[in-house]
């Protein structure tokens, strides 16, 4: 098994963050793309408390990651409302279908 | 009020046991290196994480997608666990698994007529998603394995309490702090605001 460090930590993160680029890629539901969105902060703040626990040693790390995650929940509510006003205009969440700006 | 308050603290307790006496044993290492029980811990919770991750990216159904993700979202609260973070472990759970996973599963009831609804990617879509995959992971693996991070200050022997994350956010971080509750506040009337139900005409 051997032991477990930073590196192991950081690849799992970049790992998790590639999937979820790959997710907001491939998903044509709105709501798709914000499980995407959720993976990557994930990813992100995998990488903040691993570097808080093996380098630093102090609690900036997992301060910042808590505050990442309120933004999180607070990106998720405005999503989720922009989805169903969109939902209530077009009658789908396929995100193909809002081009209206389209020059 | 007080129920929660007693799966918070059974949270944080499990969190404790989870990291075990193995993890304790090798804190007095400079590098801290994890023992047996901690790296079969990670490997585990690691597994699951990224399994649960790739089972997002393949299920085509909504629903399906949104269990996957709660996968992914608790064996990372675990992985928190590991890394000395019980009150971020505990907070992981308690708003992404309890709160933002019922958000999206609202989301989806509300957008769609059947729950079920799919939208297959395009096979084009799917070479190209997965060609900036490998090439953004490969990248950025190469980059992490390569990199010899110098030490900032000494690791972390013992996890930080709940009174010291308080004091630090009420002190260090009280302006961030401050400007999150108002930015909670903008969103909940914001996001009321979005949601509304469609203006019915007078008459």
């Amino acid at each position: 098994m051997g032991t477990v460090g930073l590196t192991h930590y950081l690849v799992l993160a970049a790992l998790l963050f590639s999937l979820g680029v790959l997710v907001m890629m491939l998903k044509r539901n709105a709501i798709g793309i914000l499980i995407g969105v959720e993976l990557v902060l994930n990813a992100a703040n995998v990488n903040l408390v691993a570097f808080s626990r093996y380098q630093v040693g102090s609690l900036d790390g997992q301060i910042t990651a808590l505050f990442a995650v309120v933004l999180a929940a607070a990106e998720a509510a405005v999503a989720i409302a922009i989805f169903v006003n969109f939902y209530n205009n077009f009658a789908t969440v396929d995100v193909d279908r809002a081009d209206q700006l389209k020059g | 009020m007080v129920k929660r308050g007693a799966l918070f603290a059974s949270i944080l307790v499990s969190g404790s046991l989870l990291r075990g006496g193995a993890a304790r044993a090798a804190d007095g290492a400079m590098a801290a290196p994890a023992t047996g029980m901690e790296a079969a811990m990670f490997y585990l919770f690691a597994a699951v994480a990224v399994g649960s991750a790739i089972g997002v990216v393949v299920s085509a159904d909504i629903v399906r997608t949104a269990v996957w993700l709660l996968g992914t979202l608790g064996s990372v609260a675990a992985l928190y666990f590991l890394l000395m973070a019980n009150f971020l472990g505990a907070i992981q759970l308690i708003v992404y698994a309890g709160g933002i996973l019922v958000l999206i599963v609202f989301g989806v009831m509300l957008t769609s007529k059947s729950p079920w609804v799919r939208f297959q990617p395009r096979p084009l879509e799917v070479v190209g998603g997965v060609v900036v995959f490998v090439l953004l992971f490969s990248a950025l693996g190469l980059a992490l394995v390569r990199t010899d991070w110098p030490p900032v200050g000494r690791p972390m022997t013992e996890g930080p309490t709940v009174a010291s994350l308080g004091h630090e956010l009420l002190t260090t971080y009280l302006v961030p702090f401050e400007v999150a509750s108002v930015l909670l506040l903008v969103v909940m009337i914001g996001a009321a605001y979005l949601a509304r139900p469609p203006a019915r005409r007078r008459g």
